[in-house]
């Protein structure tokens, strides 16, 4: 019978994979025996495999139901920056006005019902004076949210800051971090996320974290399948078919909750769902190449920039007033945003503007073409728009749009890393999008087209330019040719198979040199041997393992003859996790491998519980215990916690061989042998200090086991 | 599986939707059909909403009063673009209402935290028996904790109390742990 303790982990340390797949294959097997015997044991077994499906449908429920969440309450708060709407507070401007009749073709957005600050307070609603009072109160609706957010992070929950995605793809590979999964990191992101959003910094609500990041991904897209993508390229270690087919499951549910209480009112999924049918030409493969090389080198810079700030904050006086970062970057955010109307606007409503296609019913300033001839419109039907020359509005648009382009690259490097809850795909498909959109309509003014065809499509372009950077100012591997995530997203967005030529396209020509979740992780030190990089120095397990030459010999077990005193001497002079046990000094024949926290707890547990054994005691680790003279005390048996088939290498393997071994095992240590005899042990914190060594990265970042 | 083309996606979700959010549709208020009517020769453009189901909604039944007469309706009524539109004002109001209730908790809970329980155990204690830490007011409940474990063995609380009491003692802790290791050390690992 297994002590209570024995197999459980430290916190910050890595799971032993192969310990836990032996565990949970006994146990199916177990289950599996025993449900011959008893219906109820077979109910057991039959609810034991429907368990995995019925936690994925509640937490599909749960993931759509926080986001639909989210999403209403942001909406909401980011509107109270500019106004109140009297029939009920709750609802957003967008909404106030939902039954209103006065609104009219060219100001959409007035009705009597929605008040802004400056008509309640000061009675006013055009006018300087006016436009101060939007401005400081605009500026203080930003400064509240922002300081609650940073404080209610900090007093409950501050794991809660950052995106997370680095933190996940770590927790996933194995490494436990207690507390960063847990009840109040999920409340405090919650409810901070929403602040945070409204607050008008830039970030993006990044998607609510759970372990099936699929799902997360499902319900800030739309998009399932782009989710399940997104889980199996980005995030998981080790992704079996299984694991597959129900973060479909969980994505698909997750889907279906959100569009059940229907955020938007309008049956979609997502603020920016568009359509887009218009064929395109071939000549536009130029302009949408040069989106993808504009995404690659967006990506690159923001993610050195961004890293360097990140590095700058950890280690000068930067770091130590975060609550006071947050206020500063949010009063410089709000006072550069308020006068350009692009700016101004959350960054969800900034793009789905920004893919809007101007038709005729249009009247932003986007769409601010001169109108054409009143008697041809008489048999003009639809939205032949081919070949409009640039009006007013349009011209103020395209250099607000260019000024915000300028303005948002350099805040979101800023904004990234702060003590919010922050995400970073919304930011970045503003970028992508804003340049699109000004790529789309200087191409459209060009006048390349045909007339009376339909032409070039500048909303395409704008999500064209999303899709590139989003792609790449993300966490993909970079020898990856083809961003699949990105690619399935868009086409779930925009629902046609005739982009997706486009997509491919652009990512293949859009590659960074670096990713920002793995320069995160190796940021922060942690232990996560990246699936994909690969090993290409050629040198033998014997250069990596440990103790090296000039180190004290390994501190062995051996299988009998050393007493509780003795081993706990041993282990308390070292800080290894983990001790082999050989058959004898001698020898060095491998009998097996023991774990430190399970060798600390059975001892502390024999002393107190079992009788007789004190210090002097033998500690045997056969099966067979030896004969003990009469006056001995009781030995104690520590066969049942000792690992009795640990892995083995010899020391001329090859090193990409054994990092092979270690990441498709998810090993944890190994141990190396030479003519049959131990020689040295190589963990996984051994190879990723070697991996650094010969990328000339600074060893001693890796900081755990 | 194949790819789901959002639109037959969202047909088929909006049958489940139906039947699940069958009793908004006596909330007159939250259907609208809105027509979006450009500019016609003369005539302005205008945006026309009315309550009506989904089968009325087209640009005959939704534009009052019609600003052109006879032969012209057919051609300015092909320009105008109608949608149907639904939301649940319910779900909104029920939304913020719960955010809102969910934050004053919080704030009020933070509060309590940082200003109210210190006040409180100074109070009770004096300022003899505590070491007055000038490094973290918020976060060092160090001495506190062992004052409140004093008080509790001295009054001999019933053991509920004691366990809601440890428990949130050891979440403070944990949390004050957090705190040092991602805001003063800039990691998340201590």
């Amino acid at each position: 019978m297994p002590l209570p303790g024995v197999g459980t982990y430290e916190d910050f340390n890595t799971i032993d994979w192969v310990r836990e797949k032996t565990r949970d294959r006994d146990r199916h097997r177990e289950i599996t025996k025993k449900s011959r015997q008893s219906t109820i044991a077979l109910l057991r077994s039959v609810s034991d495999a429907f368990s995995g499906w019925l936690l994925m449908l509640l937490v599909g429920l749960m993931a759509g139901a926080l986001a639909g969440g989210i999403d209403i309450a942001a909406h909401w708060l980011t509107d109270m920056k500019e106004g109140v709407c009297l029939v009920g507070f709750w609802f957003n401007h967008e909404h106030c006005c939902w039954t209103s009749n006065e609104t009219t073709f060219q100001e959409r957005d007035k009705c009597p019902q929605w008040q802004t600050w400056a008509q309640l307070i000061a009675g006013q609603s055009e006018g300087a004076f006016a436009y101060i009072v939007n401005y400081l109160m605009y500026l203080f609706w930003a400064l509240l949210f922002s300081f609650l957010a940073v404080s209610l992070v900090r007093a409950f929950a501050p794991y809660a800051c950052g995106s997370g995605i680095p933190e996940i793809k770590t927790i996933l590979s194995g490494f436990i971090i207690r507390g960063y999964l847990g009840k109040w990191t999920l409340i405090t992101k919650t409810i901070t996320l929403v602040l945070a959003v409204s607050s008008g910094l830039s970030l993006g609500k990044e998607e609510v974290l759970s372990a099936a990041a699929a799902v997360g991904v499902s319900v800030a897209f739309g998009a399932p399948i782009g989710g399940v993508l997104f889980s199996l390229e980005e995030v998981s270690y080790y992704f079996p078919l299984k694991t597959l087919w129900r973060s479909f499951f969980a994505a698909l549910v997750a889907a279906f909750t959100l569009r059940s209480i229907n955020p938007f009112g309008n049956s979609r999924l997502v603020l920016f769902y568009v359509e887009f049918h218009a064929p395109w030409h071939l000549i536009e493969l130029a302009p949408f190449i040069l989106l993808g090389i504009f995404g690659g080198l967006w990506g690159a810079l923001f993610i050195r920039a961004n890293i360097a700030w990140c590095r700058r904050r950890k280690t000068t006086r930067l770091g130590h007033y975060p609550v006071m970062e947050v206020l500063v970057v949010t009063a410089i955010t709000a006072l550069l945003a308020y006068p350009n109307s692009y700016t101004r606007m959350s960054g969800a409503e900034l793009i789905s503007e920004l893919f809007n296609d101007c038709s005729l019913l249009d009247s932003s300033q986007l769409c601010g073409y001169q109108q054409p001839n009143v008697n041809a419109s008489d048999t003009a039907v639809g939205n032949t728009l081919a070949d409009r020359p640039a009006g007013e509005g349009l011209y103020t648009a395209l250099w607000q749009l260019a000024l915000a382009l300028v303005f948002k690259m350099l805040i979101t490097v800023v904004t990234f890393g702060m003590k919010v809850p922050s995400g970073l795909f919304i930011p970045s498909m503003a970028v992508g999008a804003i340049a699109g959109r000004l790529l789309g309509v200087g191409m459209e003014q060009l006048g390349w087209c045909s007339p009376g065809a339909d032409c070039i499509t500048p909303g395409l372009y704008a999500m064209v330019g999303a899709a590139a950077c989003l792609g790449k100012a993300r966490f993909t591997v970079w020898r990856d040719p083809h961003d699949g995530v990105s690619v399935v997203i868009m086409f779930e967005l925009t629902g046609g198979l005739e982009y997706i030529v486009y997509l491919f396209i652009i990512s293949v020509h859009s590659r960074p040199s670096l990713c920002l979740s793995p320069a995160h992780i190796r940021l922060n030190g942690y232990p996560f041997l990246e699936p994909k990089e690969e090993f290409e120095h050629s040198s033998l397990a014997v250069d990596v393992m440990r103790p090296r030459r000039s180190d004290p010999p390994l501190a062995v077990l051996t299988q009998n003859g050393m007493t509780v005193g003795e081993v706990e001497t041993l282990v308390e002079s070292t800080n290894f996790s983990g001790f082999p046990v050989v058959v004898s000094p001698e020898s060095q024949r491998l009998v097996g491998f023991l774990f430190r926290r399970d060798l600390l707890i059975s001892i502390d547990n024999a002393r107190k519980c079992q009788e007789g054994v004190v210090s002097a005691s033998q500690v045997i680790f056969t099966e067979h215990t030896p004969s003990q003279p009469p006056e001995a005390p009781p030995p104690l048996r520590l066969r049942g916690i000792m690992d009795l088939s640990p892995f083995t290498v010899t020391d001329h393997t090859p090193m990409d061989i054994t990092v092979d071994i270690f990441r498709k095992l998810g090993l944890r240590q190994c141990l190396v042998t030479r003519n049959g005899r131990l020689l040295g042990i190589i963990t996984k914190k051994d190879i990723l200090k070697h991996m650094a060594q010969i990328a000339n990265r600074d060893p001693d970042s890796i900081l755990f086991n | 599986l194949g790819f789901i083309p959002p639109e037959a996606a969202s047909q088929l979700l909006g049958s489940f939707d139906a039947i699940i959010n069958c009793h908004n549709s006596d909330n007159s208020e939250d259907i609208r059909c809105k027509c979006i009517c450009p500019p016609y020769r003369e005539i302005e453009g205008h945006i026309y909403k009315q309550n009506v189901s989904l089968k009325d909604c087209n640009c005959l039944h939704v534009v009052e009063p019609m600003p052109v007469d006879g032969k012209d309706v057919e051609a300015y009524c092909l320009r105008c673009e109608c949608k149907y539109e639904e939301r649940s004002s319910g779900t909104i109001k029920f939304t913020i209402i719960m955010y809102l209730s969910i934050l004053g908790l919080l704030l009020l809970y933070m509060i309590y935290l940082t200003l109210l329980e210190p006040m409180l155990k100074r109070r009770l204690f004096g300022h003899s028996q505590l070491i007055q830490s000038d490094d973290d007011v918020v976060g060092d409940q160090q001495p506190f904790a062992n004052a409140h474990n004093v008080l509790s063995r001295s009054h001999s609380r019933p053991n509920m109390l004691n366990k809601v009491e440890d428990a949130q003692q050891r979440w403070r802790r944990q949390v004050q742990e957090q705190r040092k290791s991602v805001f003063d050390r800039h990691v998340v690992l201590s």
